[in-house]
């Protein structure tokens, strides 16, 4: 415990400890690849890392945030604590249990190698794994270098919900799984509906009476209700993803998504809202896979980051760098991730947000490099022209 | 685009499609349409019969339901990719008003080749032919059981059968003059005299015609009266009434009307009425001119007045994604979800136009629903950028708040829900 507790220190203190170990990843590539499972989870609207994992300990936060900087660990209503520097919003709860089993690892100050802040662009250099728009996903043509599916199993890849994203999409097929619920729009882009209806003399009475028998009322729409239960299809598919994947024949990489993270006013209530889904899908994820979380690395990533400041809104507009979470019983845990690049005055990148020190890319890379096996030129034809993001090490047992 | 060439492809057409934008001179496009549909390949009336005989043999045959189901598909796939969309919708106009619904479920195997032969090459013709083709058609006989409609006087009547007041009474009431005629009960009964006799064969094991015949031996007898109009005995004085009832004040005024309604707002000005039933009137009724007149009517200008049906938003929106035929089952299944399943009217009046009727609460519901998931499929599938898809579906008649709205949004699918959820993609 003792030694856990000195290396979570050393990482949240910036020194990077498992940076400098370089090279050794070969080394760490070790058990039957084929028994691996890898999920990513792809956040959709850029997740505000800032509120999901506040730096408590920076004392530039305080003043950034005011009154929306989150009570520190110990306090009612405050973050769970992440070894002293950062706390992890209270809507994550069995993440932190992961964190404190040693199961989730927190990165922070993250960012892929785009600046543009257009949701539409970024996601679609986070899923192909490029500063161009390629065709396929970065996970796809993963899995081309992995061995393929023995007869009577199911494919390697699956995609989870109505589409295969783009991360999934490529030359080597794809499963796919959707339940039977259909997936509903985010509140906000209802709220966002509901405003543009409001003003029609035929349909702003009846879209409001529809949404209202859905159990979005105005409180809902504007953020400062929960949206009613059994909106999100998420934490369903996360436990279908599970059993899929749990079964020794069944697939071996899974992708799924959830939206609601572009929180430009009222953020408060509505991160709350989206973590708590977060956490419960992450919790069904790790339920179901049973015996095999123990094969299992789940990467959380989000397109960019949110602006450091409030806006006018109560919410925080595009941003750049902010945090990703990988957790598996394979994911070396119980620690923070950062090189922190600081929030006070002069520290925030083009004097606006979080600056990125991790390229994400690294992350990806190390994931595939030391839990998937991929060999060099295969983590090249994953990530073309990242020679400047080497594979980040030491990121599973 | 030009907000005319936008609003062209909406109003008049069935929404634009991305790799077919509006040509220059969006009047000529339009009006380069006002033309004979080209006939369309399908199942004739001897395999409806064939069909039909196989499923009287035996209930569960499947030979009818197919024959619906590759009618269904056929239209669903032409509207999705037809490049003469005002053409079809004006096809689609007229079958609703000659409506034929399958809630009368013999008239499921003929639905599709009514539209294929009765509709479609009469509705830029005169509107008594095209009246007369529909009344000749087993699906319109069936669907107002005017089979079995018998003359009490006629050879068969005097064995005890009798009038069937069903058609008649339809005809009069929404077909042709309407109730503005004041006709009477009396008018009703005699129409349905004059038309006894019209009926559809039953194909080659019974030795008669596979589509429309006319049996003597139920018609009744003698010369009968209808609107202070006499008409003579057999199966022309049919013919006769009902081109007497096609070219009558009171039916140019009703399909003035509701052409207006269809075509301009719901509640259309007097102008604009009297300029349609003005060229009924001066045309004696030719659908080709009133085609025209509607066309170059000023008010059916001003954009986005109506509001879509179901059936209009779900084409509109499939035409907009660059769906081709394969979108044809998706169409057809959301249309159900819409509440307006194909050739399903639940009444003789068919699908309404006013936006009363399409702006309750779960119908929004429901095309938003549909429109997060063609958004997800979109936004997966890749390709579909949102602001282009903004061009495709409402040009420069999209709304700067939608756009905005848009933007502002977290994803490409969300965006893409916005647009297609938006009030502007609800009207037409």
């Amino acid at each position: 415990m003792k030694a856990e507790t000195l290396e979570r220190r050393s990482f949240l203190l910036g020194l990077g400890g498992a940076m400098a170990l370089g090279g050794t990843r070969l080394a760490l590539a070790q058990g039957p690849a084929g028994d691996k499972r890898l999920v990513v989870v792809l956040l959709r609207g850029a997740l505000d890392g800032l509120a999901a994992v506040a730096p408590y300990g920076d004392p530039g936060f305080a003043t950034l945030r005011g009154p929306h900087a989150p009570p520190e660990p110990g306090q009612e209503g405050g973050t769970r604590d992440l070894g002293g520097f950062f706390g992890l919003h209270p809507a994550l709860a069995r993440l932190h249990d992961l964190y404190v089993a040693d199961q989730a690892l927190v990165l922070h100050a993250i960012a892929g190698p785009w600046r543009s802040r257009s949701h539409f662009e970024a996601q679609d250099f986070l899923e192909c794994g490029a500063t161009q728009r390629l065709p396929d996903g970065w996970l796809n043509r993963a899995l081309a270098a992995m061995p393929a599916e023995t007869p009577g199993s199911a494919r390697r890849g699956l995609a989870l919900g109505i589409d295969v994203p783009l991360l999934l999409r490529g030359p080597v097929r794809v499963g796919s799984f959707a339940s039977q619920a259909r997936a509903r729009p985010d509140t906000q882009v209802l709220a966002a509906l509901a405003r543009l209806h409001r003003a029609d003399r035929e349909l702003g009475p009846a879209f409001a009476e529809g949404l209202r028998s859905r159990g979005f009322s105005s409180g809902v729409l504007a953020g400062l209700e929960p949206p009613p239960p059994g909106t999100s299809g998420f934490v369903t598919l996360a436990g279908s993803a599970a059993r899929l994947l749990a079964d020794p024949r069944g697939p071996r990489v899974a992708a799924l998504e959830l939206g609601g993270w572009d929180t430009h006013a009222t953020q408060g209530p509505r991160l709350a809202g989206a973590l708590r889904v977060l956490d419960e899908g992450l919790e069904a994820l790790r339920a179901g896979l049973g015996a095999a979380w123990a094969q299992t690395a789940v990467l959380v990533m989000t397109e960019f980051g949110r602006t450091a400041r409030i806006n006018g809104t109560q919410g925080t507009d595009h941003g750049t760098a902010g945090v990703a979470f990988l957790l598996g019983g394979a994911v070396r845990g119980g620690r923070v991730l950062a090189d922190w690049p600081g929030v006070g005055p002069g520290r925030l990148f083009e004097n606006r947000d979080l600056a990125p020190t991790l390229d994400l890319r690294r992350v990806a890379k190390g994931l595939l490099a030391d839990h998937l096996g991929l060999n060099e030129a295969a983590l090249a034809r994953a990530f073309p022209n990242s020679r400047d993001a080497d594979p980040l090490p030491g990121l599973v047992a | 685009m030009t907000p005319l060439a936008a609003h062209a492809a909406i109003r008049f057409g069935l929404g634009a499609r991305p790799e077919a934008p509006v040509p220059a001179d969006p009047s000529a496009w339009l009006a380069s349409q006002v033309a004979p549909l080209p006939e369309l390949p399908g199942p004739g009336l001897g395999d409806i019969q064939a069909a039909l005989r196989a499923q009287r043999r035996d209930i569960r045959h499947p030979g009818v339901g197919d024959i619906f189901r590759a009618e269904a598909a056929a239209w669903a796939a032409r509207m999705i990719t037809t490049r003469i969309p005002f053409a079809e919708r004006w096809a689609n106009f007229w079958t609703n008003h000659l409506t034929v619904s399958r809630r009368a479920f013999q008239t499921t195997a003929w639905l599709g080749h009514y539209q294929r032969a009765a509709i479609r090459p009469k509705c830029f013709g005169r509107f008594e032919d095209l009246l007369l083709a529909a009344y000749r058609h087993p699906a319109m006989l069936g669907y107002f059981d005017q089979n079995n409609s018998t003359g009490p006087t006629s050879a068969i009547g005097r064995r005890g059968r009798g009038l069937n007041e069903n058609l008649a009474r339809e005809c009069l009431e929404l077909h042709t003059v309407t109730t503005a005629a004041r006709y009477s009960q009396q008018d009703v009964a005699s129409l349905a005299r004059i038309l006894t006799g019209w009926s559809s064969g039953r194909g080659e094991q019974f030795s008669e015609a596979d589509g429309f015949l006319f049996r003597a031996d139920t018609h009744e007898p003698g010369t009968k009266r209808l609107l202070g109009r006499e008409f003579p005995p057999g199966e022309e004085g049919g013919a006769e009434a009902l081109r007497f009832l096609a070219n009558h004040p009171a039916t140019y005024r009703a399909l003035a009307a509701k052409l207006a309604r269809h075509f301009i707002a719901d509640a259309p000005s007097r102008a604009s009425l009297g300029w349609i039933e003005g060229a009924f009137r001066d045309s004696r009724g030719d659908l080709a001119a009133v085609a025209r007149a509607i066309l170059a009517e000023p008010e059916a200008r001003v954009p986005l007045r109506k509001l879509r049906s179901g059936e209009d938003y779900a084409i509109a929106m499939l035409r907009a994604l660059g769906l081709g035929t394969e979108g044809a089952p998706a169409l057809l299944a959301v249309l159900t979800r819409l509440n307006q399943s194909l050739w399903n009217a639940p009444a003789p009046d068919g699908w309404s136009d006013a936006a009363t009727e399409w702006a309750a609460p779960e119908q929004l519901m429901r095309r938003l629903d549909w429109a997060s998931e063609l958004a997800g499929r979109a936004a997966a599938g890749g390709g579909t950028d949102p602001e282009t898809l903004a061009q495709t579906v409402l040009g420069p008649l999209a709304r700067t708040e939608t756009l905005a709205a848009m933007r502002r949004t977290g994803s490409a699918r969300d965006a893409m829900i916005v647009l297609l959820a938006s009030p502007e993609a609800q009207r037409r």
